[in-house]
């Protein structure tokens, strides 16, 4: 089936009897081509991609809850491409390039709205930094845009423009960055992979990797053994566990990120705000909701909840750059796991061990890189050799000296 | 979470600054002849486990001692709290 404003038409008028599931819910062969091991963002668009552009014909994901149950679902959905390193940005814009044409590609309505990533500057070293990160930004082929405090103030009359310890100097604009829908993405990608045969299994848990003389024949899982020629792991905050079953240690420390909606309110935030003396983001939901988050928690943790000081200091950052927002209500929050890499940049590569390949370490940061994740990891599941913009994503960049680290914080997953 | 200092007594964790993994009291012999392999280890390389870990804490807020804090990462619930210098001397670090 495909969607088209025809068909809402179609079925407004005919009761809305004609919709049916938009994928099947298939049992596990007994081997497969290539098992993808978990049905988030990155492993079903990982899915999608092999099956439509690589021409892989036998593919599985397997989830072990449900799809978009993961970080995929618990996002707060901002898209942008403003990185400084060459390692990161070449990447990054291939995913914002892929997300603007993502809806028809995928005939499914992602709700990918461009409204724009603004990065408050406070400080004059602050300017020269976003200037440099803009600059490489140009260079990559991104766009960014300086603007001065008085045309933010045109455009966001309600920031706290004189605070006095933390003046608006100016801001480093994205106008192509914005938002999308988050689960709309699992579930697109998800169609799409389905409709061209991929099997999609959920409630199947990867329990271990077979591995015989140094080569993965495939994985136990709560529902048997599944062979495959080639494994990926694609599990997020879940990474080294799933790597532990082959002894492999990860450059990743697992930790958790909360996120924050208030009560509905009338439209009046144009795009994303972040705030550049703490840590505070916030854009608003179609529905009126405030989406805002800040710092990860610190700690290692696999409990998808965090605690009260971090969400204090989110709140505090917040009514100092927006005052406004002190008489809205909280309506839910929640956390996520995410794999905090060693230098905050993700990895994409083959191991050492013949037929398994990873992708994680995606910090606070990879529903942006979705599309380009999937794309990138399908590239090299498929040809076995890396996508031209994630070649630095290696594995052993650690261990030779070639870390992608952006805020120069060294190898201290919680400050990245 | 609550931090039970071995000498402060329970303490907020918003008290303390967070580390990582204990191992880091473990470091490599620079002279070793696998040194760097050694340290690649030591710096980048974490066990990162679902279940019991212990970590280190650096009370910042408070009387600046470091501490060795054994804690579950599925539910927080943190079952020890040693003083770092007491658990590096009893396996006989050198400093
Ligand atoms: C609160 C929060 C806010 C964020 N905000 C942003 C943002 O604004 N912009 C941005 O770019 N990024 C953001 N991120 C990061 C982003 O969400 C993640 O980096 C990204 O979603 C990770 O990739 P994924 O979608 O594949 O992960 P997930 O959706 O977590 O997918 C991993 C899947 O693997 C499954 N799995 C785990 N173990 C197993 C197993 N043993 N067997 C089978 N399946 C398994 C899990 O159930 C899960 O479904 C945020 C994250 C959080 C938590």
């Amino acid at each position: 089936m495909r969607f088209s404003g025809f068909k809402v038409i179609k079925e407004a008028l005919m009761g809305h009897k004609g919709w049916g599931p938009q994928w099947r819910n298939p049992e596990p062969k007994s081997h497969y081509d290539i098992i993808i091991i978990g049905g988030g963002g990155h492993g079903l668009a990982t899915a999608y991609y092999l099956a439509k552009e690589f021409g892989q014909k036998n593919i599985a994901v397997l989830e072990k809850g449900w799809i978009g149950g993961g970080n995929v679902g618990r996002n707060t959905t901002i898209i942008r491409s403003n990185y400084l390193l060459d390692g990161n940005e070449p990447f990054y814009e291939f995913s914002l390039k892929l997300w603007e044409g993502l809806e028809q590609d995928f005939n499914y309505n992602a709700m990918v709205s461009q409204r724009g990533i603004l990065n408050l500057i406070h400080s004059d070293g602050q300017r020269d930094a976003f200037m440099r990160r803009g600059n490489g930004m140009i260079l990559n082929g991104a766009d960014a845009e300086y603007l001065t405090a008085d045309q933010i103030r045109a455009e966001n009359p309600f920031l706290n423009f004189d605070d006095a310890r933390f003046p608006i100097k100016g801001g480093l604009a994205q106008r192509r960055g914005g938002t999308v829908r988050h689960d709309a993405v699992a579930w697109g990608y998800a169609r799409g992979a389905d409709q061209r045969g991929v099997d999609i299994i959920q409630n199947c848990e990867v329990t271990g990797l077979r591995i015989e003389n140094g080569v993965c024949k495939g994985v136990e899982t709560s529902r048997g053994f599944i062979g495959a020629n080639k494994v990926g792991s694609c599990v997020a905050g879940s990474s080294s566990r799933i790597m532990a079953h082959a002894n492999i240690r990860l450059p990743i420390e697992s930790h958790v990120l909360q996120a924050f909606v208030s009560e509905g309110l009338k439209p009046t935030i144009p795009g994303v705000i972040t705030f550049g003396a703490g840590h505070f983001y916030v854009s608003q939901s179609d529905k009126g909701g405030l989406v805002f988050g800040g710092d990860i928690d610190g700690y290692n943790t696999y409990a998808q909840r965090g605690n009260l000081p971090t969400v204090e200091d989110v709140c505090e950052s917040g009514m100092a750059i927006m005052p406004m927002i002190g008489r809205s209500r909280m309506l839910r929050m929640w956390g996520g796991v995410m794999d905090m890499s060693m230098d905050g940049s993700p990895i994409i590569d083959k191991t050492h061990i013949d037929g398994l390949y990873f992708n994680g370490g995606w910090c606070y940061g990879g529903f942006k890189a979705t599309p380009a994740s999937g794309w990138c990891y399908a590239h090299l599941l498929a040809k076995d050799e890396p996508h031209k913009v994630a070649t630095a994503y290696r594995l052993d960049r650690f261990k030779r000296g070639y870390m992608i680290d952006e805020k120069g914080m060294g190898a201290q997953p919680n400050l990245h | 979470m609550i931090i039970n200092h071995p000498i402060l007594g329970p303490r907020d964790a918003a008290e303390f600054t967070y580390l990582g993994d204990a191992s880091l009291l473990n470091r490599p012999d620079w002279q070793a002849a696998d040194a760097a392999d050694q340290f690649y280890e030591y710096l980048y390389l974490r066990d990162n486990p679902a279940g019991e870990h212990r970590e280190l804490w650096y009370h910042e807020q408070g009387d600046r001692s470091w501490l060795v804090v054994t804690r579950n990462t599925l539910t927080h619930e943190i079952s020890s709290v040693e003083l770092a210098s007491d658990v590096a001397r009893a396996q006989g670090n050198k400093k």
